[in-house]
């Protein structure tokens, strides 16, 4: 009766070993390393993985290995010293084009790291680095676009000839007309501008009230917030940090997180700039008056006409796709000013080059005369050159592109400024030793406590016991192997986590145990009181365990940061530990005692 | 022979006994809710926004004279105490009125920096209030939030009388493991909130346990008293509970005192928790459920008639 089919048997082998195999590049450790990326994202080849370790070889910083990994190149060492040196030769060997980060790597070997196999990725508390969370101010993401508005309708009721005042007020727009006719005009050329605005009347019966819709301010907040997202993480890239995090939070927060970096300061100061684009014809022999040269992303500096058609802040929108010959192309969307320039301008220059040049300003930290000084620095960068192949206005597509270049710009367009202002409204800096005296105590505390358990088990239950020690260090291999499979942050608190599940993991295995000796007790054959054991502790096993997963359920949808990383290596542990506690133990227990006749359990 | 921590058949008379474990959950109740009205939660700065240093100096450091240094530098409010060894300190601002977060950490570090250069700045927390305020409000949803999931799953697999009585066990626990951080003023952060979400799912763990076997001894010994039946099923239960009540505060006194400071209030909420939760369902939860009125009848599988349940086993 205590007897497994074959298939269950190699179903728990085959769960255990390849938990074993998931859990395996953690045995190995990690060593300090350097990342190697280039600015714009682009993957590198193998290469230039010879090219840079060349570079160290002359510097006598060989590394200890280097390889690819995912269009990075990855420089490993065995001491902070030799990779910090080699950071700093690297950097200024590289210039500008390549963003050198301080990581840690796997020590793992070629095979393991050819399986795609990676070790569990730490948290900011046992790494150290710089934890930000910024806001997006909403209110000014609305503002913003309210006066977009405003000025789109000015520009198109000008045209009609109809003398007006219109300005914001509040969270509408105010038109106000002269008299009735003309009141019913400007009604219908600003239905004409956007078919989605709710137009009130303001009451005297010569002024309109226009309000956005709900949908209309919901998705331009989404659209601030995305904006935002893709402009800090285009930023995060440019500073040069391994495995960073820019994710949206909620309805108007960005979490940012730089494991490695050391100065919040200097990081905090980057991803608040604020940049923009502007729209300027080539001049192709560069006599124009005002004309200036300017240096071009790819390909020689080239000169441009003074006069802006268009700037960042007329761009109402930008997406990728593909125009109606088919070949990828970069939607972009003005408003009405930029849109009538814009028609102007193109029409009058068919069949010439226009270009897309960028604008950034970065507060930055610099030393004068042995002082510190923050100094906001303007960088100008010709991004993109396309010919004009016929008139357009306010839409239109810039083509000759790639798909993966079309998708790039659009993203850079809508990148290339905040469209609304960040405030931070969190900041947590860990300091490296600090890191890894979290990594040292938590490993400890693990440690005592599996062994403090196992020691009790071993002593209370014999050679169950002995089972469900056995059970609880696969559930351990376990527990590892799905945090390295998903990748998700162990912090510490994620350690107590694991620490908390070690002690109540063998509570599915005291519940079986102690009703086995009960069954014993009530005169049951050992057989007879295993199986009943197994079969009768299973309802009160399921029901402890799911009500345990509701409140790490509920730690999880609630919590942020920490809080998370605790309910996932307890959820993590939940799971396993009904694996292992219950099927893994029986199958030992079958497989040793199952056929055997025996005179007592040993339990 | 099995090892065996508690004798076998243990007949002790638990329920009988429930009015003067009432009495003092009652009390313990009282004196929690007393502390937390008149002296509140040492809320740490997730909750209550702010900046916080954790400094290391290179030896034993001088708590006066770096007070000293800070109300000259124009920051009276600081809160300087030590952390863990008398190596470490930790410096803790409320939040200021008006000025950026960003200015008090560099003006913090440049005056820390001038008094001690070889200080290190081990941690540098800055929690805007707008985040701590919405951290209360979540933290309160979530226990909250739990708590009905709890009630509807228990309701769902016994019986509401139980339901009731397991969440009136958890708010015991909840209500004294914070009575307990309000009394001794322990500092209470977003871990330890974590903690006591972690104490709901165990204690709940424990007297859904006990449930469960009082659900089988109502089908299984009929013609008994609830309140013997209640009594049975935990005599029975004893064995499991308190061995697995000491195997987690095995590996919870492992973290206390290997985990570091950091984690120490963490730990704390944890053990308090298990060992209040343990108590709880133990009296707490059953006693609720046996004053409700809850009987055999509560419990019977309605799709099924009594012959088929005189059958099981």
């Amino acid at each position: 009766m205590n007897r497994y089919p074959a298939w269950m048997y190699a179903l728990v082998i085959g769960i255990v070993a390849l938990g074993a195999v998931l859990a395996l590049p953690n045995a190995f450790g990690t060593v300090p390393a350097l990342q190697v990326a280039r600015t714009d994202a682009e993957p590198l080849d193998a290469s230039m993985v010879e090219r840079f370790r060349d570079l160290l070889v002359e510097e006598e910083l060989t590394p200890d290995a280097a390889y690819l990994d995912d269009g990075r190149v990855v420089m490993r060492f065995d001491r902070v010293e030799r990779q910090l040196q080699a950071s700093d030769a690297l950097r200024e060997a590289v210039g500008d084009d390549y963003a050198v980060a301080l990581t840690l790597a796997s020590r793992s070997p070629a095979w393991v790291r050819d399986l795609g196999l990676e070790p569990m990725s730490l948290g900011l508390d046992l790494r150290g680095g710089v934890y930000f969370l910024y806001e997006v101010d909403m209110e000014a993401a609305i503002r913003k676009r309210l006066e977009m508005y405003v000025e789109d309708f000015e520009t198109r009721l000008t045209e009609a000839g109809i003398s007006r005042r219109v300005r914001v007020e509040d969270d509408r727009v105010r038109v106000q007309v002269r008299d009735a006719e003309d009141l019913a005009e400007a009604r219908r050329i600003i239905r004409n501008a956007d078919q989605d605005l709710n137009i009130a009347d303001g009451g005297d019966g010569k002024s309109l009230l226009v309000t956005m819709t709900e949908q209309q301010i919901r998705e331009r907040q989404n659209f601030a917030i995305e904006q935002n997202t893709t402009t800090l993480r285009n930023r995060v890239n440019a500073l040069g940090v391994a495995e960073p995090l820019v994710q949206r939070q909620g309805v108007d927060r960005i979490v940012v997180q730089l494991p490695g970096i050391q100065d919040p300061a200097r990081a905090d100061a980057i991803l608040g700039a604020t940049a923009t684009l502007e729209f300027r014809l080539v001049d192709e022999d560069c006599s124009g008056l005002g004309t200036q040269r300017y240096p071009f992303r790819d390909g020689p500096d080239t000169c441009l006409k003074r006069e802006v058609i268009a700037s960042g802040d007329q761009i109402v929108d930008a997406s990728s796709g593909f125009s109606q010959d088919g070949g990828p192309a970069v939607f972009i969307r003005l408003d009405a000013a930029g849109g009538d320039r814009m028609l102007k301008t193109t029409r009058a220059n068919i069949d010439k080059p226009m270009a897309v040049l960028f604008i950034e300003s970065t507060r930055d930290v610099v030393e004068r005369n042995g002082d510190i000084e923050y100094v906001t620095q303007r960088s100008e960068e010709i991004i993109n050159v396309a010919t004009i192949r016929g008139v357009f206005r306010n839409e239109f597509q810039i083509s000759g592109l790639n798909p993966a270049e079309a998708r790039d710009l659009a993203l850079l367009l809508r990148a290339g400024s905040l469209a609304a202002p960040i405030f931070k409204v969190e900041e947590r800096t860990i300091g490296p030793s600090l890191g890894q005296e979290n990594i040292d105590r938590g490993f400890m505390a693990v440690t005592i406590g599996f062994l403090a358990v196992v020691l009790f088990m071993a002593v209370y239950y014999r050679s169950f016991g002995l089972i469900a020690n056995l059970a609880l260090f696969t559930n351990l291999v376990l527990i590892v192997a799905l945090l390295s499979l998903f990748q998700a942050s162990l912090t510490l608190p994620g350690i107590a986590g694991i620490v908390l599940t070690v002690g109540m993991a063998v509570d599915a295995n005291v519940l079986i145990f102690e009703r086995i000796r009960e069954e014993v007790a009530n005169g049951n054959s050992p057989q007879a009181a295993i199986h009943a054991g197994y079969e009768k502790a299973f309802s009160s096993i399921a029901d402890a365990q799911i009500t345990t997963l509701i409140a790490a359920i509920v730690l999880f949808t609630f919590g942020t940061g920490p809080i998370k990383g605790f309910a996932i290596t307890l959820t993590f542990g939940i799971i396993t530990s009904m694996f292992t506690a219950i099927i893994g133990t029986r199958a030992v227990v079958n497989a040793v005692y199952g056929s055997r006749r025996i005179q007592t359990v040993p339990v | 022979m099995s090892l065996k921590l508690l004798p076998d058949n243990t007949h002790i008379d638990f329920m009988g006994r429930r009015w003067p474990a009432i009495i003092l959950s009652l009390v313990l109740i009282a004196v929690s809710v007393g502390s937390l009205a008149v002296q509140r939660l040492n809320f740490g700065i997730d909750f209550t926004g702010g900046i916080l240093l954790e400094l290391g100096y290179p030896e034993a450091a001088d708590l006066e004279r770096i007070r000293g240094v800070l109300t000259e530098a124009d920051f009276p409010e600081a809160e300087v105490t030590n952390f863990g060894t008398a190596r470490d300190v930790l410096v803790r601002l409320p939040p200021r009125e008006g000025v950026s977060g960003t200015e008090v950490r560099e003006d913090l570090r440049d005056v820390l920096q001038a008094d001690e250069p070889a200080v290190e700045l081990r941690r540098v927390d800055f929690v805007g209030p707008q985040v701590g305020e919405e951290l209360t409000e979540q933290g309160g949803l979530a226990m909250i939030f739990t708590l009905i999931m709890i009630f509807a799953y228990v309701m769902f697999r016994f019986q509401w009388r139980f339901a009731a009585g397991a969440v009136a066990a958890l708010a015991h626990d909840v209500i004294i493991t914070l009575g307990f951080f309000s009394l001794f003023q322990l500092p209470f952060d977003l871990s330890v909130l974590a903690a006591i979400l972690a104490v709901i799912g165990y204690s709940l763990n424990d007297t859904v346990v006990v449930f469960d076997r009082i659900r089988e001894n109502f089908l299984k010994l009929r013609g008994l008293e609830p309140v013997d039946v209640m009594n049975t099923s935990i005599n029975q239960m004893l064995g499991r509970t308190i061995i697995t009540g000491l195997t987690t505060l095995l590996v919870l006194a492992a973290l206390l005192v290997l985990g570091g400071e950091a984690i120490g209030p963490f730990s704390i909420a944890l053990i308090v928790g298990i060992i209040i939760g343990t108590y709880s369902s133990i009296y707490t939860a059953s006693a609720t459920a046996l004053e409700l009125g809850v009987s055999a009848q509560d419990l019977m599988p309605p799709e099924k008639d009594p012959e088929e349940v005189d059958e099981l086993p």
